[in-house]
Order: C-alpha cells, then structure tokens, then sequence
C-alpha cells in the first residue's frame, strides 16, 4: 500500500528539463533515498511533491486514509496545504525563521492545529493559555529528540549548522506528517554527525510510523539506512533498487565517475 | 503557571496606572504644562497609527507607505459619524477603525502578489489616492478647504480641565493598542505573523496559510490606524486632506525604523520622542526634513536595527528581577537591573 505517488512527473524551465518522467511510489513506513550528482533534479521533485512548483505534466497523489486506499490527487494544492495533508519538508538551503527562538521555531509549525483563534489569543482566554501550554510542552518532547532542549531560548540563526540541520528537522516533525522529505539532511556535517544523524533519522521513522524520501548527493551515507534507492542524472531516473543493487548498477556508476566523485 | 499569570497581569495593570496617575498628577499641577500635555497627547496619537504600521511592517514585514491614507479614512469617517450622524464620540471612533479595516481588506487582497519596493509604491499610492477622493467628496469632507467643528472629547472652556480629558482617553487606546499588538504577537496567530517576516517559503511549508495572514495583518494594521486617524480627528477638531498626505505616512515609517522594527516599546520611545523633536524643529521651518534626514542617517549608521532592534523592554521581567534581589537580601542596585531581554 503506498501513500504517495509521482505519476511520471515532469517539469521545464524555460527550455531546460529539470525533471522527466518521474514515477515514484512510496510504500508506508519506507525508508527511500533519492540520490544523484549535483543538478540532477531532486530539489526539484521535492518542490513539486511538495506544490512549490507545479508540474508541466503528470499527476502526484496521496492517499488519505491510514488502511485502505484513497487517493487524491495534490497536484492543484498550495504547498501549506500539501503540508496540512501531511506531507512535511526540509529545505537544502536551511531555511528557520531565523530571529525567532528555537521554541517559536517549533511552535510555529503547530500552528494549523491551533484551535482558539486571535481574538481569544488577543483576550487571553483559558483557551488561549490551555492551548499555548499543551503546543509548549510538545515542541519541548520533540526538541528533547535531538537534543536542542538546552537551547529553546536561542535564536535559530545563533545555533551551530549542524544544529540548525537538526531544529529544521524537528520543526518538520512539529507539523505532524505521514511523509517527511529531507533534502541533504547531512550537508556540511562531520562524518560522526552525518553517521548519528542517520540513527536517529531511522529512529523517528520507526517511533512517528513515518515514511521518509531523503536526498543525499553522497552515495555511501544512504546506503545504511534506506530500503530502496531512486537515482536521478539529466532529470531522469537512471535506476531504482536496493542499495545492494544500485552500488554495482554500471549507469549509476559512470553517472558518478563522470562527476568524479 | 496560573500564579505566573495573574502576577505579570497585575504588574501590567499596575504600571499602566501608575504611570497613567502620574502623569495626570503632573500635568494637574501644571509641572507639566499644557503646551506639554498637548505634545504627549499627540505622541499617544502617533504611537498608535506607528503600532499599527509596525504591526504590517515590523512584524509582517510588509513595507507600507499608506498609513496616512488609513489615518484619513478613520479621521474622515469617525468625523462624519459624529457630524452627520449624531453618534455618540467613543462609538464614532470604533466605527472609525472598522469602516478603514473594510479598506485594509479590500487593499490586502490586489497586494499580495506585491513585495518589498512594488508593495511600498503601491500603497503609497494608495494613500494619494485616498487624499485626492477626500478632497474631492466635498460635501462629506469639506474638500481642500477643510472639515471644521467635530466635536472634542471635552469642551468646557477650561483648558486644563479639557487636556487632562483629552490626554487620559487617548492615553486609554494607547494602552488597548499595546495590548492588542502585544497580545496578538505573543500568541500562535502572531507567530504565524512573523514567520511571515521571517521566511515567507518556509511558513508555507509549515502548513501557514501565508495570504490569509498577511491579509489578516494588513486588515488589523487598518483598523489600528483608522482609529488613530479618529482620535486625530477629535484632537484637532479639524481635518484637511493635507494632514494626510506622504510625507505624514513617511514620518510613521520614520518612527516605526527608530524604535526597530519589530519592537513594540522601541516605537513608543521613538513615538514620544518623534513628537518632540518634531516640535523642537518648528522653528527651522523647511530645513526641519533635512535635520530630520540626518537624524535618520546618523541613527542608521550607529544603530542599524533602531534603538531597540526587534527586542522589547518588560516591565515584568523588570519587576521580578527587583524582587528576586530583594529576596537575596543582597543590594538592589539599580545599575545592576537590565530590564531588556
Ligand atoms: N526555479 C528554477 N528555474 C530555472 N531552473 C531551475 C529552477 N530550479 C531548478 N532549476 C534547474 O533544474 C536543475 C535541477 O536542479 P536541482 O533540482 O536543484 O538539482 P539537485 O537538487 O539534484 O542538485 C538545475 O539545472 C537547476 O539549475
Ligand atoms: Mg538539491
């Protein structure tokens, strides 16, 4: 059972194909990695899953129900309300709100959720102060995840980029998604902190029951963790398998050398 | 929690009187005179359309040139209300903010495709445009030559008596201003506001209906300065088109980037002393835009984010950290006491 769909996505931008074809079925619970060399096109499969970009052609659907299937199709979707239907992101280019504390950054994200409105907010109602404690107290447990707890009082643009990696993660988690999408995830990071980042990356996809598409530029980083394997070169997918497969997989190989990596 | 609260409300609640009482004190045996008076009314004034602009501005981070324009259409309305339609002062300057929070909804819809320069000339075009319809609608408005004789919030010939009046009621919206920004910002709505500000992709992508809030923003920041317009309004007893052209708008944004943008007690320091240094410049006639664009250029190279940055002064954190060293035992310096977070 899936519960997310590319139907041969493409997009052009003024003449260049970014992305052609793209199919992609993500199973419940999986764990897939998009992988391929710099200006393959996987930032952009994310913008369209996630309606920053809409494609030229093709369908993405989601299926909304937890057991059996019904699809609908996002592609007519803002992205705020893919992200309402579940579907949660991070950005390659980190991008917090970078002013605001470590908290807010969190709670922002419970927004949608939020039932009392503003005028309730503006008169201080027990809703109001109900509500304000319990999103708190969440952002709090998700922060302790990754170990941001000390530093809900920081500004986000104060913490260290590794960090900063890690509270777009949990701001993410905050939205309460089925489907996460990571893009780079490790970038900039140290091979000990890409090797945790990774543990805890499968860690809450096992405690949320999320599925998660991560992009890695890096081969060798996804290869632990993921089930199955999409590569991407020239906006194309040059082969889907198991990270078994994909290491020996002769295309995928030269789409490599030839970035001589 | 709970004790938490009712504490920082009643440190709040204390502050506004106190200060409220003393200023009354002041002004009542004539220390503060009634040339003064009338200035900290008008900064009152000042301080709520600049609330209203910062709200937009500061904390949306929607550039708008157009708060004149909102401040003429409250003006204009509450006049009429009063004059035309013989309704009570309080309720003509409430129906002030809400007939310019209708316009702010309906100019927050075509603006939101807009940003950063094109927003700003389109709603400072907005606000000529309202200026040339108010002079225009002449027999609501008295057109270029003036609206006279609205009706003042006290009119018993005794001066003094009449600007203590006039200085508490705008000092009570003042205060319902600060409330309304402040309360609204530090609440989940006003979070989904600034990170607006902050990255607008991002609030999308955390599932903020970003249109619905700037809109929100803009329609709140209307009604705001519509009843800064009204209490203009009632404070002059006169109203002209000019009062509201861009130049006045320009000034709010002046006071708005003074303070810092996004600080509320930053645009009330700035509000107050906008006021006077405005009044103190009088004498320079002309010169008084270039000593003003100095000004500006000097506090900008020194303090780039204003006087306040987007922090805030709190008056609770202030009080606590007093008793906290009272408790200790240990001296209470003032000098030691940072009420700034
Ligand atoms: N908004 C855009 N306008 C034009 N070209 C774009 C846009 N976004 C991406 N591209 C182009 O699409 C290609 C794929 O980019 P991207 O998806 O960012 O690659 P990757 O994430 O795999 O490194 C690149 O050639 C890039 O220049
Ligand atoms: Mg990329």
């Amino acid at each position: 059972m899936s519960v997310m769909e590319a139907k041969s996505i493409s997009i052009v931008f003024g003449g260049l194909k970014a992305v052609t074809n793209f199919d992609l079925k993500l199973g419940k619970g999986e764990l897939v990695g998009l992988i391929g060399p710099n200006g393959a096109g996987k930032t952009t499969v994310f913008n369209m899953l996630t309606g920053v970009y809409s494609p030229t052609s093709g369908d993405i659907v989601l299926n909304t129900s937890r057991e059996g299937h019904n699809y609908k199709s996002i592609i007519k979707l803002k992205p705020y309300q893919i992200t309402q239907s579940g579907v949660a992101r991070t950005f390659q280019n980190i991008r917090l709100f970078k002013d605001l504390s470590v908290l807010d950054n969190v709670r922002i994200a419970f927004h949608f959720n939020v039932k009392y409105n503003a005028l309730q907010g503006i008169l201080r109602t027990t809703a109001f102060y109900n509500e304000e404690d319990e999103i708190t107290e969440k952002a709090r447990d998700l922060l302790k995840i990754f170990n941001l707890q000390d530093k809900e009082k920081e500004l986000a643009k104060n913490l260290p980029y590794g960090e900063q990696r890690k509270l777009e993660i949990t701001r993410a988690l905050a939205t309460n998604p089925k489907v996460l999408l990571l893009d780079e995830p490790a970038a900039g990071m140290n091979p000990q902190e890409t090797h945790d980042l990774m543990n805890l990356i499968s860690f809450i996809r096992n405690k949320f029951d999320l599925t998660i598409l991560l992009i890695e530029h890096d081969m060798s980083l996804v290869m632990g963790i993921c089930e199955r394997i999409v590569v991407l070169d020239y906006g194309q997918t040059i082969a889907v398998g198991t990270p078994e497969q994909i290491s020996k997989d002769p295309k995928v190989i030269k789409a490599y050398l030839g970035e001589g990596v | 929690m709970k004790k938490n609260r009712i504490f920082n409300t009643i440190t709040l609640l204390s502050a506004s009187v106190i200060v409220f009482i003393v200023l009354a004190a002041l002004l009542f045996t004539g220390i503060i005179d009634e040339y003064n008076g009338q200035l900290l009314t008008l900064a009152g004034i000042y301080i709520i359309v600049s609330l209203s602009l910062n709200l937009i501005t500061g904390f949306t981070g929607q550039l708008s040139l157009g708060q004149a324009g909102f401040m003429s259409i409250g003006a204009y309305s509450s006049a009429i209300a009063m004059m035309n339609f013989h309704l009570p002062l309080v309720v003509s300057i409430i129906i002030g903010g809400l007939v310019t929070a209708v316009f702010g909804l309906l100019i927050g819809f075509p603006t939101l495709r807009l940003r950063g320069d094109y927003l700003a000339i389109t709603t400072l075009g907005f606000g000529e445009i309202i200026r040339v319809i108010m002079v225009n609608l002449e027999t609501y408005t008295g057109g270029a030559a003036g609206l006279k004789g609205i009706p003042s919030f006290s009119d018993t010939g005794d001066f003094l008596k009449d600007s203590i009046i006039k200085f508490s009621w705008v000092y009570v919206f003042v205060i319902i201003t600060i409330v309304i920004v402040n309360n609204l910002i530090n609440s989940s709505p006003g979070r989904a506001i600034v990170s607006i500000r902050e990255d607008e992709i991002a609030a999308n992508s955390m599932g903020i209906n970003v249109s619905y809030y700037k809109i929100f923003s803009f329609t709140m920041s209307a009604f705001l300065a519509g009843i800064g317009g009204a209490l203009y309004a009632v404070y002059f007893g006169y109203l002209n088109p000019v009062m509201f052209w861009f130049l006045t708008s320009v000034n709010f944004v002046v006071i708005v980037v003074l303070g810092g943008m996004g600080s509320i007690t930053g645009t009330i320091l700035a509000g107050v002393g906008f006021t006077y240094i405005q009044e103190w410049l009088r004498f320079f006639k002309d010169f008084r835009l270039v000593i003003f664009g100095l000004a500006l250029i000097i506090v900008m190279l020194f303090w780039p984010r204003g006087l306040m940055g987007t922090n805030e002064f709190s008056i609770v954190k202030f009080v606590r950290k007093y008793i906290r060293k009272e408790h200790e035992g240990g001296s209470s310096k003032p000098s030691k006491i940072k009420g700034v977070k």
